[in-house]
């Protein structure tokens, strides 16, 4: 089992959701990750602020943001388990943000 | 990293967003005031996104809506200290200010300040200047927390047509600076009519009319209800006509699940297996008929209320006290002389054998041949008695006009069978 890093980038459309919708696309995460949990393949998840600052060059600049479009600013991201990038990328399929034309990027942790 | 702990996915109570909502803009509009009632929304907004994110990736905290509470506070202190300008004060007095503006502002925060400025809430959204439907789509938002698709579907409209309401009485409260005030003497009675007039609206919305998503018009009954409830529940609203409407709402909704079967087909009431009426609501109903007797006023909520009484508490349909039924019914016409009304009492005449007669007062109701072309119940009714007296061919008449005018799959089923029937023993 190797591990993986899914990246979740923003589902824009929630920012119209009503209260109802918001709680229920909420109990579809909590559903998501209770299945991957409940076959050992999560193993991790943290989500992110959306203030953000940016590092950058030699003269070490710092800048505000990334000040992505929110489409395609990180919300999150999971560490999950799966036998290969094939197979990680088939579970990312379940994300809940998908329909929302939210997006996952899924990529390997490189390991010694 | 932490762990998130398994979590169940049925912490979250039903609809709690939903009725977080409704408290959050409450308090949040006796802060800021209705004509801030847009930048409030957004807070809300915001605040909920903030919890759909940390909560989808982090655990539930132990106490959700407290959580959103707090989101919410925080957010309205923020605002207030930017607008302050307290930088224009000595450091002293402006922390001194800004202390006890957070000391009034958590004030509102408090359970009982909650529900009072949800009360309010509800009487500004039920503002005697506002049309009716504009009342009622208000509420649905503010006081409700749904969305305006969801408005739209519950009242069986478009949502253009839901914005147009939101935004034509949103703007009248702001530019007549409406506060969040709780009426007194005279205003009070008069204010909390217009609020039973929407709550009783609302719920029978949802009651009265049968459609494909079955779920968001029990939505309504159920918003209605507890909106209802919270009035009972507050010093101001504790008043003998809230538990008569309480008591109404508890007794109708006893028989919600009972009035369709599995394909969605209205059962009649002399069909409905009583065992599965909800006794405990059956129970609540009557305690609020008790209460509700306190006082002098007889209000159509008591007797309809006494009417759904005495039909929960008959053991059987032909052990109906029909004799009774009658007599609360003529009541009830001495103080609202609907055609429904007169459409109902005459269905209680034909259970004392007297169709002939229910016929004729059915047909003495002013515009009746206008209500038979344009509501579907009139030409059912007629058509059923009919059925009664033999004369298959006003029965055919009428069933096949209430076919054509309902919009309900389920009465469609119903008239369909009936017609079937007739079909058959013309046959035979």
């Amino acid at each position: 089992m190797k591990d993986f890093m899914l990246i979740f980038r923003g589902a824009a459309d929630q920012y119209d959701f009503s209260a109802e919708q918001m709680q229920q696309h909420m109990q579809k995460w909590f559903t998501w990750i209770d299945e991957l949990k409940a076959k050992n393949i999560y193993a991790a998840g943290e989500a992110l602020t959306p203030e953000g600052k940016t590092v950058k060059g030699a003269k070490v600049l710092i800048t505000d943001g990334p000040f992505a479009e929110s489409k395609e600013l990180v919300g999150g991201f999971f560490v999950i388990k799966a036998g290969s990038l094939e197979e990680a990328a088939e579970i990312a399929k379940g994300c809940p943000d998908l329909p929302l034309e939210g997006s996952v990027e899924v990529r390997e942790v490189m390991k010694m | 990293m932490k762990e998130p702990e398994h979590r169940n996915v049925e912490q979250l109570v039903d609809h709690l967003f939903r009725h977080q909502s409704g408290k959050m803009i409450a308090v949040l509009t006796r802060i800021f005031g209705m004509h801030n009632l847009e930048m409030i929304e957004d807070v809300v907004q915001e605040s909920f996104l903030r919890a759909m994110q940390t909560w989808t990736f982090n655990q539930l905290p132990e106490n959700p809506a407290g959580w959103l509470m707090q989101v919410a506070r925080n957010r309205a202190i923020d605002i207030i200290r930017r607008q302050q300008h307290f930088q224009q004060y000595s450091q002293e007095l402006a922390l001194e200010l800004l202390q006890e503006t957070e000391h009034t502002v958590q004030q509102f925060f408090s359970e009982a300040e909650i529900a009072d400025s949800q009360l309010r809430m509800i009487f500004a959204c039920c503002h005697p200047t506002l049309k009716e439907e504009d009342q009622i789509a208000l509420t649905l938002k503010t006081v409700s927390g749904f969305g305006v698709a969801e408005i739209a579907h519950a009242l069986l409209t478009n949502e253009a047509v839901i914005q147009k309401r939101l935004y034509r009485a949103k703007q009248y409260l702001k530019e007549n600076q409406i506060s969040l005030d709780i009426p007194a003497g005279h205003e009070l009675a008069s204010r909390l009519n217009m609020v039973y007039t929407v709550l009783y609206l609302l719920f029978n919305e949802g009651y009265n009319s049968m459609f494909a998503d079955e779920l968001i018009r029990k939505d309504l009954c159920m918003e209605a209800m507890r909106l209802c409830l919270l009035l009972a529940e507050h010093k101001t609203g504790k008043q003998p006509t809230t538990f008569a409407l309480m008591a109404l709402m508890c007794l109708q909704a006893s028989r919600f699940e009972s009035r369709i079967d599995e394909n969605n087909s209205i059962i009649l009431l002399q069909h409905q297996d009583r065992n599965t009426w909800n006794k405990a609501l059956i129970q609540k109903g009557c305690e609020f008929l008790n209460l509700s007797s306190q006082g002098e006023e007889l209000t159509v909520y008591h007797l309809e209320s006494a009417i759904a009484a005495e039909h929960c508490l008959a053991r059987s349909f032909s052990e109906t006290n029909w004799q009774r039924m009658l007599q609360l019914y003529d009541m009830l016409l001495d103080q609202k002389r609907t055609p429904l009304v007169i459409l109902n009492r005459a269905i209680v005449l034909t259970q004392l054998n007297e169709t002939v007669a229910a016929l004729k007062e059915i047909w003495q109701i002013e515009n009746i041949e206008q209500l038979i072309q344009s509501q579907y119940i009139f030409s059912a009714v007629l058509g059923e008695l009919y059925i009664q007296l033999g004369d298959d061919h006003n029965a055919n008449k009428f069933l096949q006009q209430a076919l054509a005018l309902t919009t309900s799959l389920a009465e469609k089923k119903l008239i369909a069978t009936k017609l079937e029937t007739l079909a058959k023993t013309k046959m035979n």
